[in-house]
């Protein structure tokens, strides 16, 4: 049943992996932030929490499966397992935060939007194929305005054009 | 709120205000981190910049040309991601990446200079796409340490991006890490920073939180507030840090910087969590800063770079809101100070926009935290009101979720909108039905039950497949707390069971069966109607075991309309109706074995029950004596032959069933349901140690209880619902979980008894000087347990509990049975090292309970996180039969938060027996204290 006797199978660890998530997660506000397209590829992903690949990639999928679906009128709030994913449709593109279940769910969709017009600052008029193309200055946008899981900058001026 | 507009969010507030972009800086000078990349990005991709584009694009070309490396893979970054999007299968794009990867190997391995930052710059690409890059590792390192900044940047981010705070390699970059915060150029003291804030570990916190500490007092604010975020990641990891940084916290936050301020709030937050010390410290030093930082923020004028649906810099708000909270919460004195700002704040914000609604929630979960004065708290409730009105989702989910924390402040206050609360269980939107449906639950009480309750089970008609599992555990569990009235229990009961009897859980059915047992003026009323609900909805799983239960204990009633309630309508049943329900349910095909095997007791009592049916019965009981499941087939033979050939017996054998004790039953389900035993053997009732069903007849390897010490204690009393513990009798535990409460079977067998026989009565039937259970329901069970019972229990009992407790030669930890299968015992014993508190050596040995030898046995376990576990070679991977000597094994565990958590262990075994394996598993929580 087991072909190698000292690896423990995928879905006998899951249930711990996701221990983990939980408790080493706990103060960090935002758990990891996600930019994915419509067919579920991801453009950007930033985690905050330490996570395998393997879940990593668990991760993604599902929340993918949990927004994509979603009714425009519906809330921009889903439960994820313990946590809650924050999300926010851009055209064909979706930005997820995972926050705390007890975090303030208005003032990060307002955060998801304040980055997305920076993005659009930065790229002016920003589409998908900039942030395909240029991810890594995404990246360094994102890190210029979270830090550690919170939040470091709310002015554009400062984050846009730093003197 | 939800905006499937364009990608193209062109509010009001973004544009206009913000002046245009700097003159494109000389190649030479060093920009902050993001203009830069205007300057260099890597790979040299420059869109809208098409002259330095082609000129580097001419030198890159050259350079092929002169193959100045030929490992070098020729594509550019911008070539690469071009390439893999133009791939239509899944095939291509590997092979695509494939490529790529080779070519950056044979880079790295060759030591290319030129174009690393380019190949790291790829391989983030890839690794977003879920390829393998840890061979990338290392070419991070080698760019941080290079000189430059372009260089060290695209290092850092690959740092970030391809490594995590686990990986050892991580060591290696302490150092580089401590020179680039101390190296004189801002910037890359701010990548630097960057990077420790994304990925610190705790080694890595210690080693560089003095150098974090100096630069919370640096003059640039850009490099103070990353380093203020650095510090939040530090505590974190190192929480005995805190005191060190709370002096410099408090004094950030009398600066002018909002980025410096936001930061050093959530700074302040984390500190209050890490220490009690920190906390007192910032009570008496903080609170009048950020009194004057709120209402600075919220008097401020309209500021554009802040400025979000007209409120200025909401994020600030919410952020030292939440800090107040902190502070205020468990202390008048600070509470009272804050109020008047708080109701300044939770008036005056207009709750137009979002960002508005933000703050205000926010402002009332402070409110609710603090010891605030009781108008305020008026206050808060009614914004809380007004956001349930409010059209938009959010709105309302959020103020579910508050009112959810508000209920306990005032209850009233809530009660006032519960037809609001109750419209949202039934939104098409599953956020607000979850979070209205705990609502709903908590706002049940003894005058709202039954409007209540039968608004949720009429929705649970129309409901979500989905929804309908939480929806029914809220049900049955409103339905029992508040089950005074048994008929209207028994009622919405039923409703639930023909409604969704697929997502009930075991117990609650269980419960069920218990109080119709004690319920006699009601047990006809309730076999009449399960057997309508029966005929309406048999494919509800539960519903139709606790029919064809009742069916078979009550069967007379059904048929013959005994004990009629006023309101209720005579039905006609025969007794051959009555067999063809019970039959039609056994030859169901999707009725699983735990059904079927309640569906042959009841035949059996029918056939007492109906002696003209006996016949036919028989018949039907005797089709599975072919069944290939064991359980089927013995009781199949085992019934035929009480049918046949104990006719003189069978009468009394089949009585019905002694009333269960409910008070008993109501105990044990709770133990069951705290004890965190593992159900990897899917045991539903009791987890562990029931008392035993004793060895009969048919050699079942005796069953032995998990070493629950506390557990067995509770077990001595001897009537208990009997449950085996082998894995294969699992079943079994649903009908005894009901059927034996009384445990007098064994100690009233007959004199001529049988093997079969004996078997028979430690299945569930009453023995023969239980008399008829009628009248008096609260007879006490007690009265009716023979004596010679009691003393084989306890027997068994002893010695278990003295072998498991037996002390061994360390005296603080007592050993424990991890593991008890009917196959198969594992004890732990430990031992720790003077002076190493964390760690622990566990002597983990291994006993064959089985009367066959296992082989290739192989042991593995699973921990936690935080723990680490290293496992010894075991002894011998042979376990000799019958427990003939054992094997044994050692593991290490080094527990990393040491009397935070206690241990936790799963375990799998996995072994041969006459060739064929066997796969056993559990958990352990029951490790001791301090472990």
């Amino acid at each position: 049943m087991v072909t190698n006797p000292h690896r423990l199978p995928q879905y006998f660890l899951d249930s711990f992996l996701f221990l983990t998530l939980v408790r080493s997660a706990s103060p960090v506000q935002i758990r990891f932030i996600l930019l994915q397209n419509r067919q579920g590829k991801t453009r950007l992903a930033r985690y905050y929490v330490p996570l395998e690949d393997s879940e990593k990639h668990k991760v993604e999928y599902e929340v993918h499966r949990l927004v994509v679906n979603r009714d425009p009128k519906f809330t921009n709030f889903v439960e994820f397992r313990t946590h809650k994913v924050i999300y926010r449709r851009y055209a064909g593109l979706f930005f997820s935060l995972c926050v705390d279940i007890t975090d303030n769910e208005l003032a990060y969709l307002e955060c998801i939007h304040l980055f997305v017009e920076i993005l659009d600052h930065f790229f002016s008029n920003v589409c998908e194929l900039d942030l395909v193309f240029n991810f890594h200055k995404v990246y360094l946008i994102l890190d210029e305005f979270i830090l550690a899981g919170e939040l470091q900058e709310t002015s554009k001026r400062v984050l846009l054009f730093p003197s | 709120m939800a905006s499937n507009s364009p990608f193209k969010p062109k509010s009001s507030r973004a544009s206009s205000q913000i002046p245009p972009p700097p003159p494109p800086p000389s190649a030479s000078q060093i920009r902050p981190a993001v203009v830069v990349l205007l300057v260099r990005p890597c790979g040299g991709e420059i869109p809208r910049r098409p002259a330095l584009d082609s000129v580097e694009r001419i030198v890159e070309d050259f350079a092929m040309d002169l193959a100045i490396n030929p490992f070098s893979s020729g594509t550019r970054l911008r070539d690469m991601i071009r390439a893999i999007r133009a791939c239509k299968t899944a095939a291509e794009e590997r092979a695509v990446v494939r490529r790529e990867c080779a070519a950056i190997r044979a880079a790295i391995s060759e030591g290319d200079q030129d174009y690393r930052h380019r190949n790291m710059a790829k391989l983030m690409f890839i690794h977003m796409l879920g390829y393998p890059t840890h061979f990338g590792q290392m070419e991070c390192l080698k760019l941080i340490a290079a000189a430059g900044f372009p260089e060290k940047r695209i290092g850092y981010l690959g740092l970030t991006l391809l490594l995590d705070e686990r990986q050892e390699v991580l060591m290696l970059v302490t150092n580089s890490l401590k020179q680039d915060l101390n190296h004189s150029n801002q910037f890359i003291v701010g990548l630097a920073l960057c990077a420790l804030g994304n990925i610190c570990s705790a080694e890595m916190a210690r080693d560089l939180a003095p150098e974090v500490e100096r630069l919370l007092q640096n003059r640039d604010p850009n490099t103070k507030k990353k380093a203020a975020l650095c510090s939040i990641r530090i505590v974190r990891k190192v929480p005995d840090l805190a005191e060190n940084f709370m002096s410099a916290a408090a004094s950030l936050l009398k600066e002018k910087h909002h980025g410096v301020l936001i930061s050093a709030v959530q700074l302040c937050m984390e500190l209050c969590k890490a220490s009690y010390e920190a906390l007192e410290y910032l009570r008496k030093n903080c609170l009048e800063g950020l009194v004057r930082i709120l209402r600075d923020v919220s008097n401020s004028s309209y500021a554009p770079e802040y400025d979000i649906g007209g409120i200025t810099d909401p994020f600030l708000h919410i952020r030292v809101l939440k800090l107040m909270r902190i502070l205020g919460q468990g202390d008048a004195d600070c509470s009272e100070y804050i109020n008047d700002i708080l109701a300044q704040v939770s008036t005056k914000t207009e709750s137009n926009k979002n960002a508005g609604n933000a703050i205000l929630y926010e402002c009332v979960e402070t409110i609710m935290g603090i010891e605030a004065t009781s108008g305020l708290r008026v206050l808060a409730i009614n914004i809380l009101g007004r956001f349930l009105s409010n059209r938009d989702n959010n709105i309302r989910y959020v103020a579910l979720n508050m009112l959810t924390k508000a209920i306990a402040v005032d209850t009233q206050a809530v009660q006032r909108h519960r037809a609001t609360i109750l419209e949202c269980v039934k939104d098409a939107d599953v956020s607000i039905r979850k979070r209205a449906l705990e609502l709903v639950y908590l706002l049940v009480n003894d005058t709202n039950v039954k409007p209540l309750t039968k608004e949720l089970v009429d929705y649970l008609e129309v409901s979500d497949q989905d929804f309908k599992e939480d929806l029914t555990a809220k049900i049955c569990s409103i339905v029992e707390k508040f089950s005074m009235d048994k008929l209207w229990y028994l009622d919405q009961m039923f409703r639930v069971l023909s409604l969704a009897g697929n997502y009930i859980k075991d117990d609650v059915w269980h419960a069920l069966i218990v109080l119709m047992s004690n319920a006699s003026e009601l047990q006809g009323y309730s076999v009449r109607s399960l057997y309508k609900a029966l005929q309406a909805s048999g494919e509800q799983e539960s519903l139709v075991r606790v029919a064809v239960w009742c069916i078979g204990e009550y069967g007379e009633m059904l048929v013959n309309n005994l004990s009629m309630l006023d309101m209720e309508e005579p039905i006609t049943v025969t007794e051959s109706d009555a067999v063809d329900a019970v039959e039609a349910t056994l030859q169901r095909y999707s009725a699983d074995v735990t059904t079927r095997a309640m569906c042959l007791v009841s035949l059996l009592k029918l056939s007492s029950r109906f002696p003209p049916t006996s016949e036919r019965i028989k018949d039907i009981v005797a089709q599975n004596k072919g069944n290939t499941v064991l359980e089927l087939q013995q009781r199949s033979i085992e019934f035929s032959s009480i049918i046949q050939r104990h006719q003189s017996i069978k009468s009394s054998l089949l009585e019905r069933m002694p009333v269960l004790d409910e008070a008993n039953y109501l105990v044990k389900r709770a133990a069951s349901t705290q004890a965190a035993v593992s159900s990897l053997n899917s045991a539903p009732a009791a987890t562990s140690g029931g008392p035993f069903k004793l060895p009969n007849g048919v050699a079942k390897p005796p069953p032995a209880p998990l070493a629950d010490l506390l557990d067995l204690s509770s077990d001595d009393a001897p009537v208990t619902t009997s449950s085996p513990t082998t894995a294969r009798n699992d079943f079994l535990q649903d009908l005894l979980g009901i059927g034996l409460t009384d445990s007098s079977p064994i100690g009233g067998a007959p004199s001529t008894s049988n093997d079969i026989l004996m078997d028979l009565l430690s299945i569930g039937s009453s023995p023969v000087q239980n008399g008829p259970p009628t009248s008096n329901s609260s007879l006490p069970a007690i009265e009716t347990k023979p004596v010679p019972v009691k003393p084989q229990v306890v027997d068994l009992l002893d010695g278990l509990s003295s072998s498991t407790s037996l002390p061994d030669e360390n005296a603080a930890y007592p050993t424990i049975t991890a593991f008890q299968s009917a196959t198969l015992r594992i004890t732990f014993s430990f031992k720790k090292q003077p002076g190493k508190p964390q760690e622990t050596t566990i002597n983990a040995s291994f006993t064959n309970l089985a009367t066959t030898t296992f082989t290739d046995f192989v042991f593995q376990a699973a921990v936690p996180k935080f723990i680490q576990l290293r496992l010894d070679p075991a002894s011998s991977s042979t376990l000799p039969a019958s427990g003939n000597g054992s094997v044994t094994q050692s593991l290490s565990v080094t527990n990393n938060q040491h009397g935070q958590k206690p241990l936790a262990m799963r375990i799998r075994m996995s072994y041969k027996v006459n060739g064929e394996d066997r796969l056993e598993q559990g958990q352990i929580s029951n490790f001791p204290a301090g472990l």
